[in-house]
């Protein structure tokens, strides 16, 4: 039987289960790419306008750091260049739908009620990964459509319609790389996610680092979301680089392969361990278990707000630099405020990127609720004498205290980087930590109304079986 | 003494499925009540409302004399509870959810514990997601057995035991119902198990008990089966009402009898003379058979039935 034996009824199944979070997101990102044509289009008509944005933008370390590089004024250039953040979007996605279809099948078993009919070894990672790539091409020939119906350049749209493509096929593969690695679906998601993060902030300071002319460069040519921006649409695209995408895809796939065909089904390749025969004194109430299940969560993401805190921080010295360069910016700069107004107006704008992707974080801690309770693991718990506002409690506080700790994490760390920069870690740390702390109401809402979404079905917690 | 569970005219609907209809349920104190019922009977719907987590639609229900929906937690004190489908957290060890679900359930007999888990062979430091079926309902059910409780509610507790782990398991029931001061409401399609464990039985079938008592008073219900060698051939019995299924085969013969016409039946045959003599009481599984099988012939009283 050959290993790919079965490998386009699994297709089916992938597609029958993902059909209406694939065809969400196919459109999705597109659509928000069309949305900047026309608002780029409505707010700067003519050339002379989108040059002069170009030219206040490309020097703005926050916006190079958010976005990449800008090198060109033309519409298509500045639409890709603002729509420089959703690769990694995609990528995320990516990999997530190739965990989703492997390993999570593998840890809930269904995977070997399938592997006892007639399918091959390796069908479930090839449909998987087959189903995900081809979902990223047929996005990225919908995008190039609509770019092209836009009047944008033909060479240009296929180019950003290939670059979003390839940010999604780089990551389904590390996806399927890092679905070998643990037996736990959740670890390897947190593996891929922070593979995509070290990816996006090798990006982030290489590009930043090239606008200000420090020697770190070429730090962007070790980011896959740093290549494919290096296709660069619509500015003498580089179409070289797309071979490289290519082959890293292909490379890892194979790694996947090679892995997946070396390791028993249920397991990973990194070991698991036992745990202890007996709880520790103090896991006996519901908040104690609550933070066994979230403290992995709020490990992983005070880490990468810590790292985020630091880089961001430590570019912000780079930013006040600017000034001298440009006479429109100096103009612009001096009204509001400045080198320090600069300065401080990047570190509140990043400080607000950090609150929007903390908002993210609330909202997952809070979901954990909702899958406690349709795993069936809630049951147990309330059928102890816990009461249900009580376990909910225990998991809420951990959605809002969670984004709390990690923005203040990332407000201290960029607030001592920056101090030590300036040689003012005393005055710059309360301002940048300030920064990061107002940002806390706005992330709160988000997850309350998540919570209240899931109330329907929490009057019945374990509906479904009689 | 008051009933343990009580348990009157209970109805609950999901959307257009009717899980029970007007269920009635009796448990005495310090009694293993078996809950016998095929799947989809409303067994699981049953529990859960007893244990609060859902809501009935209409009728009562009483559990150790307090309301489960607005006793819940004070009523959780005193009982543990065994999901039918276990599923466990992925990264805590066993042993360390058998000490979490008993904390939180007000304290766990450590000697007991430690017994069971040598009884019941658990390894209690593998990870939650390592466990097969089997051991994550034996890491619920130790984590139940191991509390001090009055109650316990199991909901089909050994489905993915082994046999030798199954008779494990009927023997630390055994020891509960000897203890005398614990009730135990035992849900099941098993019916060997219900019939070795339980004082008392209810027979649930689409969401109605059909049918509840002892065993032995269940069994007066239902036909003797009857296989007898005589000296000559029978007679008399063919006409003989309450007499069905009548297979002869020269001087042998096989019945199966009513209750009420066993006594007619043996004159007729002791008029013939017997030389051997098979009777056997009926098996819950007949009962239950019967039952169901009464039930799609359009509910026919058990004596109508060919």
């Amino acid at each position: 039987m050959n290993t790919l034996t079965g490998t386009s009824n699994l297709i089916r199944l992938i597609l029958r289960r993902d059909r209406l979070i694939m065809p969400l997101w196919i459109l999705l990102f597109p659509l928000v790419v069309l949305s900047y044509v026309t608002s780029f289009a409505d707010l700067f008509p003519t050339a002379a306008a989108l040059q002069q944005y170009a030219d206040a933008s490309r020097g703005n370390a926050s916006f190079v750091a958010l976005y990449g590089r800008l090198y060109g004024s033309s519409l298509g250039e500045l639409v890709t260049w603002r729509a420089g953040f959703i690769p990694v979007m995609v990528g995320l996605i990516s990999l997530l739908t190739v965990i989703r279809h492997t390993r999570t099948e593998e840890e809930a078993g269904r995977r070997e009620l399938l592997g006892a009919t007639v399918v091959g070894r390796h069908a479930g990672l090839a449909a998987a990964v087959i189903c995900t790539v081809c979902a990223n091409l047929v996005m990225g020939v919908l995008l190039a459509a609509l770019m092209i119906s836009q009047h944008l350049p033909t060479a240009g749209s296929v180019a950003i319609g290939l670059e979003f493509a390839a940010a999604g096929c780089i990551f389904a593969a590390v996806g399927a790389v890092t679905a070998q690695l643990t037996d736990g679906a959740g670890s390897a998601r947190a593996i891929a996610i922070c593979v995509l993060g070290v990816a996006y902030l090798l990006r982030v300071v290489g590009d930043v680092s090239g606008i200000t002319g420090g020697g770190l460069a070429w730090l962007s040519w070790f980011s896959p979301i740093g290549w494919v921006q290096r296709i660069s649409p619509y500015n003498d695209e580089q179409w070289g680089v797309l071979v490289l995408a290519v082959g890293l895809t292909a490379v890892l796939a194979s790694v996947a392969v090679a892995l997946s065909g070396g390791r028993d089904i249920g397991s990973g390749l990194l070991p698991t361990r036992l745990g202890p025969a007996a709880a520790a004194p103090g896991l006996g109430s519901p908040l104690a278990l609550a933070w066994r299940l979230h403290r992995g969560l709020l490990a992983g993401w005070t880490a990468a707000f810590a790292v985020l805190g630091v880089v961001l921080g430590g570019v912000a010295n780079g930013v006040g630099d600017l000034v001298g360069t440009n006479q429109t910016l100096k103009d612009v700069f001096a009204r509001i405020g400045g080198r320090e107004g600069l300065v401080d107006a990047y570190l509140s704008t990043v400080m607000g990127i950090l609150g929007l992707i903390a908002a993210a974080y609330a909202i997952q801690a809070t979901l954990r609720l909702r899958a406690e309770e349709s795993a069936g693991r809630a049951e147990p718990v309330l059928a102890t004498a816990v009461g249900r506002l009580q376990w909910a409690g225990s998991h809420l506080i951990f959605a809002a205290l969670g984004p709390a700790v990690a923005l203040i994490v990332s407000g201290v760390a960029a607030g001592v980087t920056y101090g030590l920069a300036t040689g003012d870690v005393r005055g710059q740390l309360p301002r940048v930590l300030g920064a990061g702390i107002v940002q806390l109401p706005a992330i709160w809402p988000p997850s309350r109304w998540c919570w209240l979404a899931s109330l329907p079905d929490w009057r019945r917690p374990t509906g479904g079986l009689w | 003494m008051t009933d343990a569970i009580s348990v009157a005219g209970l109805v609950k609907t999901f959307g257009p499925t009717k899980a029970l209809d007007g269920l009635d349920l009796a448990v005495r104190t310090g009694e293993v009540h078996g809950f016998l019922g095929p799947n989809g009977a409303g067994k699981t719907t049953t529990i859960r409302i007893l244990l609060g987590l859902m809501r009935a639609d209409s009728g009562s229900a009483r559990l150790l004399g307090g309301d489960p929906w607005t006793d819940a937690t004070p009523l959780h004190r005193r009982l543990a509870y065994v999901p039918g489908d276990v599923t466990l957290w992925p990264g805590l060890s066993g042993g360390e959810v058998i000490d979490l679900l008993g904390r939180m359930r007000g304290g766990l007999d450590r000697r007991r514990r430690a017994d069971l888990l040598e009884r019941f062979d658990l390894d209690p430091r593998k990870k939650g997601r390592a466990y097969s079926k089997g051991n994550r309902q034996k890491v619920a059910l130790i984590a139940a057995l191991a509390s001090d409780v009055e109650l316990l509610l199991l909901d089909e507790p050994t489905s993915g035991l082994d046999p030798l782990m199954e008779e494990g398991f009927r023997e630390v029931i055994g020891e509960e119902q000897r203890r005398g001061d614990r009730t135990v409401l035992l849900s099941s399609h098993i019916l060997s198990e219900v019939e070795a464990l339980c004082d008392r039985v209810t027979i649930v079938r689409e969401g109605r008990a059909v049918q509840t008592g002892t065993l032995t008073e269940l069994r007066h219900l239902i036909r003797v089966s009857v296989q007898a060698e005589l000296r000559g051939p029978a007679a008399g019995l063919a006409t003989l009402a309450g007499v069905h299924d009548l297979q002869a085969q020269g001087n042998r013969v096989r019945f199966d009898v009513d209750p009420g016409a066993l006594d007619a039946a043996l004159r007729q045959l002791t008029a013939v003379g017997v030389r051997t003599l098979v009777s056997q009481p009926p098996t819950l599984e007949e009962l239950f058979l019967r039952h169901y099988d009464k039930a799609r012939a359009g509910a026919l009283p058990a004596a109508v039935t060919p």
